[in-house]
């Protein structure tokens, strides 16, 4: 293991992350079992009490979910030099088998964490708790994935050895270590790629309008979100990135949030991330619109996710454009 | 969207007025959270100003020092091996050292002795070699030389035989300057008078502090090292990406060498002081564990008051998610001032007071400290690590207590107030 001040503080947070949700989902798993809003007894008024803890608790591991998030990339990015065939972040992660997938989890639990934010927040605006036993079945299924993401992470941390000097050092460069893929990674064609992104961009956009607007089309919309999320994190990878480095051969989708390149990354990302969770949002909250304390409410609510969205997935494509038009590369 | 920045707003300026009615209690807890993130800021940035000092260095080391080794320990290096070495396709350069140790029983100090290249000028690019690893480094790369600044500057002194340059440290340590003479036990327990003929400007201590440049003759006379042979090698690659394949080329030539990469120091350092920062963290956890379970007892024991005071602004509408969201005003209050005062401490403690506290553990152990003030190097990734050493733990733990406070019935909260 490094005991690299950065590292503790990512194992720091993991755990921390991992034991606030175990917290809930014990109670989670008493509100799916107990709760019955008719009745008065101690119990459920207990558990009426216990929501409020419950989410505040998750409202902060979705903080800090999204903040672990940049910091394992930092941190990554920052044990570079440790390691042999390493350039930047991508290298790193290469390093053990659980990068990756500590990576990919963290991504798709911060979409899940977020979209029971979501959730929650729509719960609340009804007086009856209507969504509150669907809410901690989402809760109950996030849990493990929390876990798991937390138990990689400490694999991939606690695993890591430093390839440092050794009595002989003659071993070491010779040895048929595999390195990592470096920041050339695997790309699709950055000219298709463009024009997929740009077309799927405007259909996700113009169908984000007319749901606004009109209200139809909202499953095919946050179906939408989350492919354009998908286009968008290989885009980066494909030809965003490009563009940026002003290099034609440098691909990695983690230098952008250095300092080298003003941090763009991270607004980026945070934008990307924003615009997928409202996005599914919708998704999530269409088939609720019909229940009787929510109707007055979640129409608005759901019309102001998608705003959200379509907003957040057009400042992203015009700060794209914009790095791409003013860009010295040329392609 | 604008009245809900309003209502926070309402929300925080009624945070900060109730936190300045209970000053007391509140600075108690605010000046032990400044307190440790005082001392992990501390830590980090006296750790990554080191690291980064180091890298700025070793960044025009040659690429391969060659060392040889008999039974596992370095051992004297035949000079007829450079020609082997030389023949290798790729080798630019090929520079012999003379370098060691001599041990200073009067100040209980062991000094680096050293040989200047014997091509170099005044401002050659040689380095001292911290003691404590096997790095070792460097001299005459033609191209660093070129591109980079002396390490050490020789303040106009000339190197004769029967003289020596001593670095600052020794100057300092022994009392002694230009013009006085330094005894030497030989190796055959005759003493050698050398005559200082210049001491190394102070801008380069980091290397330079315990360091003695002496003519080649003497170095010989003084540890009895044959002509034959010399400490290491130094091995200039034009091609970068070819280095590797060098030393594995000098590994198989010569089995007895230890090629060591510059890359190879440059982890090494790298690993040696995320180690000792990690280390010092770790130490300081049981600190930070205290902390957090002080912060926790502090917003588990709600005064009369505070009851009293939440019971009211139930009773009046609140509702318990905006007592939640005070409490979290609350705590972003003292977080942020305890954690931006904690830093700029720090800042002021490494950087301009030189670290009294944590110099000892972080730098190493020798009696010939080098003095130099370190370059104020902080960067994101050191302010976020802090924040999620200090201010993540802090928050963690008062969220049940702050859930608690927030969820107490008006009624009993004004009912039991004896105050």
């Amino acid at each position: 293991m490094i005991l690299h001040p950065t590292v503790i503080a990512n194992l720091l947070a993991a755990y921390i992350a991992s034991g606030m949700v175990l917290y809930a989902v014990f109670y989670g798993v008493q509100i799916l079992k107990s709760w019955d809003i008719q009745n008065g007894h101690e119990l459920q008024l207990v558990l009426e009490r216990k929501t409020y803890l419950i989410s505040t608790l998750l409202s902060y591991v979705f903080g800090l979910q999204l903040l672990s998030l940049f910091l394992y990339i930092f941190t990554a990015d920052n044990l570079t030099p440790l390691f042999v065939g390493a350039m930047c972040a991508a290298g790193t992660l290469n390093v053990g088998s659980f990068g990756y997938p500590t990576l990919v989890l963290k991504i798709v639990n911060f979409i899940v964490a977020g979209l029971w934010l979501v959730l929650n927040v729509a719960d609340n605006q009804g007086y009856d708790y209507p969504l509150i036993k669907k809410k901690y079945l989402l809760l109950a299924f996030v849990a493990p994935f929390i876990i798991m993401e937390t138990v990689l992470e400490s694999a991939y941390f606690m695993s890591m050895e430093a390839d440092v000097i050794t009595s002989c050092c003659g071993s070491l460069f010779s040895s048929e270590r595999v390195t990592g893929i470096g920041s050339e990674m695997a790309s699709l064609p950055a000219l298709t790629m463009m024009w997929i992104f740009y077309s799927v961009m405007v259909c996700t956009l113009i169908c984000g309008i007319v749901f606004y607007f009109k209200g139809i089309g909202g499953y095919l919309y946050a179906a939408l979100s989350l492919l354009m999320f998908v286009i968008s994190l290989i885009s980066i990878v494909s030809f965003i990135s490009l563009y940026i480095y002003e290099l034609p051969t440098h691909h990695c989708p983690f230098c952008i949030i250095m300092e080298e390149y003003h941090y763009l990354g991270y607004l980026l990302y945070i934008l990307l991330f924003g615009a997928v969770v409202s996005g599914l949002g919708v998704g999530a909250l269409s088939p609720f619109r019909q229940v009787e304390s929510l109707q007055a409410m979640l129409g608005g609510f759901i019309g102001k996710l998608a705003l959200a969205s379509v907003i957040l997935y057009a400042v992203f494509t015009a700060l794209v454009t914009y790095k791409i038009v003013f860009s010295n590369l040329i392609m | 969207m604008r009245a809900w920045i309003e209502k926070q707003r309402y929300i925080i300026d009624f945070t900060i007025s109730s936190l300045l009615r209970r000053k007391v209690k509140n600075f108690g807890l605010l000046a032990l959270y400044t307190l440790i993130v005082f001392i992990l800021a501390s830590t980090m940035f006296f750790t990554y100003s080191i690291k980064k000092e180091a890298s700025l260095i070793l960044k025009d080391a040659p690429e391969i020092v060659v060392q040889k080794i008999v039974a596992g320990r370095h051992d004297l290096f035949p000079a007829s091996y450079i020609e082997t070495i030389k023949k290798i396709r790729g080798v630019a350069a090929v520079e012999s050292r003379l370098w060691g140790y001599y041990y200073d029983s009067l100040v209980s100090a062991n000094y680096t002795l050293l040989t200047p290249p014997s091509n170099g000028s005044p401002t050659h690019n040689v380095k001292s070699s911290a003691k404590t690893t096997v790095v070792e480094s460097e001299s005459g790369d033609q191209q660093a030389v070129d591109m980079a600044k002396p390490l050490f500057e020789l303040n106009g002194a000339v190197l004769e035989p029967e003289t020596l340059i001593i670095g600052n440290g020794i100057a300092r340590l022994r009392n002694i300057g230009k013009g006085d003479y330094m005894p030497f036990l030989a190796f055959d327990g005759k003493v050698i008078n050398l005559k200082i003929a210049g001491v190394l400007s102070s801008q380069s201590e980091l290397v330079s502090s315990d360091l003695m440049l002496i003519t080649e003759d003497d170095y010989r006379k003084l540890f009895g090292i044959d002509k034959g042979y010399v400490t290491d090698l130094t091995v200039a690659v034009s091609n970068p990406s070819e280095v590797a394949m060098v030393a594995s080329k000098i590994k198989k030539r010569l089995p007895q060498a230890r090629p060591i990469i510059r890359d190879e120091i440059l982890r090494t350092y790298d690993s040696i002081f995320n180690w000792r920062g990690g280390m010092m963290i770790v130490i300081f956890s049981a600190a930070v564990l205290a902390f957090v379970i002080f912060a926790w007892d502090k917003a588990s024991g709600l005064s009369a008051g505070e009851r009293r005071e939440i019971g009211i602004l139930k009773a009046v509408g609140w509702e318990t998610s905006d007592v939640i969201q005070m409490k979290f005003w609350e705590g972003a209050v003292v977080s942020l001032t305890a954690f931006f005062t904690g830093v700029i401490l720090a800042y002021i403690h490494v950087f301009f007071t030189g670290p009294m506290v944590f110099e000892p553990a972080l730098k190493g152990w020798s009696n010939l400290y080098p003095n130099f003030e370190l370059t104020p190097f902080v960067n994101i990734e050191q302010l976020t690590t802090l924040f999620f050493l200090t201010v993540v733990p802090y928050t963690v733990a008062t969220i049940v207590p702050i859930w608690k406070a927030a969820t107490i019935d008006p009624d009993s909260a004004m009912r039991f107030t004896g105050e």
